[in-house]
């Protein structure tokens, strides 16, 4: 188990290491000068050189990714660009927002996903299941643009139920998290849908119905808890998706969290944000990839750690 | 309206008659005007700084103005420069000394008054390379800039502090546009002590003598002003507290516009509701339509062949069908015929520019060798509506045997090749179009046009450069003598008649401007599609529901 975690916690290392250079080399081949885009349009040619020296952008580039690692590893991100402001302070300052919004989308995501595949499965074969499951397909599909502009018409701007945009109370939260949520649950309801039919095909289930015991007991007490486990343990992975959302629906929603912060930097080539938020983002992909393995076992004992 | 102009005609009349001397003329303060309240204003960016060395984006710029004052200022809702936190000023008669009387008793917001020796503190900030100012390059005409620029000197020599109100500038040559370099943000005047205390960070704490001070900065959601109530001048502003609110998206903002919660719409009101809005007599009622200091056009690098041609580039000029392309955007923008946009001082109204003529341009291309017309490139920035504008004018281009292909790239990226000599043989400038620092004339050349721009990593895409243009704008901008600014105006009309003829560009547009306002809001027009203050003067607005 020790073994099979610092094994993991390696490569998990070694996947964000790669990350930050591949990002960094990206961005270095950008055929965009930062430089130029600081001096301003009136600088002289000496100003600019004095700038990328102060930067350290005359360095070979091999020289400029090692002062990144070792400024990284104290915790420094550098300064933006255009904001001239820490990006650690930026990213620390918008980070609960998206982690709001993520919890919020996960609990509409099961919320909605799990009820819908249960009840397909329960229903299998029938016009619900058909309704629900084209349903599910809808829900992966629509773009998140679209869809959070739709839920903000009608529930905002339409019915008034809850505010226009913005960050601050619960109600701000619930038309991001759906938005979010609805993707995720398109999901959820297919992978519930099959592991609930794969249990309810199970032995067991064939004795407790022998048994005599009440389709409601057999499928909330007996199935449900059997067949709900592997499905959780997907949150972890989620988190990839989810990391790709939030640039979108944190746009739409005016959702002060650091999916808006990257959709801005990279409109203003802002390299040190874009660099920022692309680690810390992998950094999140990463420990739920780790936690939802770490977490497999101890849910279903089928799985091993090897 | 009417108010304006008179204290105009007062501050030039006292320029002649003490020489070259002016004084401000104090304007009075709106008798409709109330004073209170609270106005909401959307953007969809984070504010990038409001540090006036630093920052230079349109959304900040007028923030800026708010927090800080410099020497000088423009007339709210016009282009007149008139003195600010300078009671007076007095130019040489060679045109090299300027000296200005400052104003006594004005505060800064943490309630230490201002004197000659923080104007001096400002300039050799922003000057000094580790300020890493993008407007550093403005002050190239004081003496002493290319020593504290080339990191050999701390301060500029040429400023003098002759004592807490006087501060004398000598300059290395006559300079027409100092005074407007003395009332763009680069030069307002910041406390040292407060520079000191925040470092890097004094953007986000920014402590001035405007006439709203900083009160809240909440990263990605708010940032808030106050009023002022040491404001030196009185009366100003009527505005109790400003919130602009962060990250909302120009759709939903104008949602929130329509349902009453917000009052002016930052960025511009979405094209695809362009047209809806303007249908609607009740919305049309609260847009406020105004020029403003921009021209869209197209580059043609002078050095790449077939434009190394003026045949060639005269044709470019005949194919566009600008109309067209103005109707494209729903009109928000009237068609130009040269560099310098209509509300700008030199524009020439007797220039008609090139024609919209498919055949004439043809011959053009025929004359220059290029009868069945040649392959090229067009770049372009990836934003809408410019994408759509380069596919018109491909079509336009298409028509008389050009073939272009599009380039559509990130702003930063179609930047850069515009400033390679071998990088762009085409670019439609919008989304990175020229808005005027200051609204002078040769504010449109220098970078962009000429000899100085056409660097790599410049401005000047056209890659255009004029030896005796640049000897003829030198002339020019000699002149300081207020009483001669229409002898220099046609200096500078002569000059972009110039350019038109060798065609480097084709200008496409001038873009209006279009500020929706909430029903609250009061104040003349002017201060809505102020010139310099975008998107709106902040400091002359006012509500009409306070009590």
């Amino acid at each position: 188990m020790i073994a099979y975690l610092g094994r993991r916690v390696i490569q998990s290392v070694l996947i964000l290491l790669g990350v930050s250079l591949i990002t960094f080399a990206l961005l270095y081949l950008l055929p965009a000068d930062p430089v130029r885009q600081i001096a301003g349009r009136s600088a002289t040619p000496e100003t600019v050189e004095s700038i990328r020296r102060q930067l350290g952008l005359d360095q070979p580039f091999f020289i400029q990714y090692w002062h990144y690692l070792t400024s990284l590893l104290s915790g420094d991100l550098g300064r933006s660009y255009i904001q001239r402001s820490e990006v650690t302070e930026l990213i620390v300052s918008r980070l609960p927002a998206s982690l709001l919004l993520m919890v919020g989308a996960i609990l509409c995501e099961l919320a909605i996903g799990l009820t819908m595949g249960l009840l397909a499965a329960v229903r299998r074969g029938t016009a619900t299941d058909q309704t629900l499951m084209v349903a599910s397909f809808v829900g992966v599909s629509a773009p998140q643009f679209v869809v959070g502009l739709l839920l903000l018409y009608v529930f905002a701007v339409r019915l008034g139920w809850f505010p226009i945009g913005g960050y601050g109370t619960w109600r701000h939260l619930v038309l991001p998290s759906l938005t979010m949520g609805i993707l995720g649950a398109g999901w959820y309801a297919r992978m519930m849908r099959s592991s609930m039919i794969d249990v309810l095909c199970q032995d067991y289930m064939r004795t407790a119905r022998a048994k005599g015991l009440a389709r409601g007991a057999i499928i909330f007490r007996h199935a449900l808890p059997n067949a709900i486990l592997p499905v959780i343990a997907m949150i972890g992975i989620d988190i990839g998706i989810f990391m790709g959302g939030i640039v979108v629906v944190e746009s739409v929603f005016g959702w002060p969290g650091i999916g808006q912060l990257a959709w801005q930097a990279i409109q203003r080539v802002d390299i040190p944000i874009i660099m920022g938020v692309t680690l810390v983002s992998a950094f999140a992909i990463v420990l739920g990839n780790l936690l939802a393995d770490t977490v497999a076992p101890f849910i279903d004992p089928r799985i091993k750690l090897r | 309206m009417k108010k304006l102009l008179t204290s105009t005609v007062a501050v030039s009349a006292l320029a002649l008659m003490l020489g070259m001397t002016s004084v401000r003329a104090e304007d009075a303060v709106d008798p409709n005007a109330k004073q209170g309240g609270a106005i909401t204003i959307t953007y969809k960016d984070d504010v990038a700084t409001l540090d006036p060395a630093i920052g230079y984006d349109w959304q900040n710029w007028s923030m800026i103005k708010s927090l800080f004052d410099g020497l000088m200022d423009y007339e709210p809702g016009t282009t007149n420069l008139r003195p600010d936190l300078a009671e007076s000023y007095e130019i040489a008669p060679d045109g090299k000394t300027v000296t200005f009387k400052l104003r006594q008793g004005v505060k800064f917001h943490n309630g230490r008054e201002m004197t000659a020796d923080d104007v001096k503190y400002s300039l050799d900030r922003v000057t000094n390379p580790k300020t890493q100012s993008p407007g550093a390059g403005f002050f190239g005409s004081i003496k002493g800039h290319d020593d504290v620029a080339a990191g050999k000197a701390e301060s500029l020599s040429g400023v003098t502090v002759v004592d807490p109100y006087t501060i004398k500038f000598e300059l290395t040559r006559p300079d027409a546009t100092f005074l407007h370099v003395m009332a763009i943000n680069f030069s307002h005047v910041v406390p040292k002590e407060e520079v000191e205390k925040y470092g890097a960070d004094f953007g986000k704490h920014p402590v001035g003598t405007g006439a709203f001070k900083f009160a809240e900065w909440t990263l990605g959601q708010r940032v808030v002003f106050e009023r002022n109530p040491d404001y030196w001048h009185k009366g100003l502003p009527y505005l109790d507290k400003i919130s602009f609110e962060i990250g909302q998206e120009p759709i939903v903002a104008l949602l929130r516009l329509q349902k009453g919660e917000i009052d002016v719409l930052g960025d511009v009101i979405p094209p695809a509701k362009f047209q809806e809005v303007m249908a609607d007599p009740e919305q049309k009622a609260r847009v406020v339509e105004g020029g403003q200091l921009h021209t869209g056009y197209i580059t043609m690098n002078t050095t790449m062949a077939p434009f190394d041609n003026v045949k060639v580039r005269q044709a470019v000029n005949m194919a566009i069908n600008k109309d067209r392309i103005v109707q494209l955007i729903n009109n928000r923008a009237v068609p130009a015929n040269q560099p310098l946009p209509p509300s700008m001082p030199g524009y020439d109204k007797e220039f008609k520019g090139y024609p919209y003529d498919v055949a004439k341009a043809k011959a053009l291309l025929a004359e220059a060798g290029h009868p069945d017309g040649f392959d090229t490139q067009l770049f372009a920035m990836n934003t809408d509506p410019n994408p759509r504008i380069a596919q018109a004018i491909q079509q336009d281009l298409a028509a008389v045997g050009i073939k272009a292909s599009i380039q559509s790239l990130a702003q930063a990226n179609v930047i850069a090749a515009g400033g390679d000599k071998a990088g762009a043989p085409m670019i439609w400038s919008g989304g990175m179009a020229w808005i005027a620092d200051f609204p002078d004339p040769s504010n449109f050349y220098g970078p962009i046009l000429g000899c100085a721009g056409a660097v790599p990593g410049g401005w000047n895409w056209s890659w255009y450069c004029n030896k005796d243009l640049d000897a003829k704008a030198a002339e020019a901008d000699s002149i300081v003598d207020p009483a001669k600014s229409g002898e220099r105006a046609k200096m500078w009309s002569a000059i972009y008649r110039k350019i038109m003829e060798d065609a480097p560009w084709a200008p496409v547009f001038n873009e209006q401007r279009f500020t929706m306002k909430s029903a609250r809001m009061g104040g003349a027009d002017n201060l809505y599609v102020d010139p310099v203050h975008i998107p709106i003067n902040y400091d002359n607005v006012y509500v009409t529901d306070v009590q």
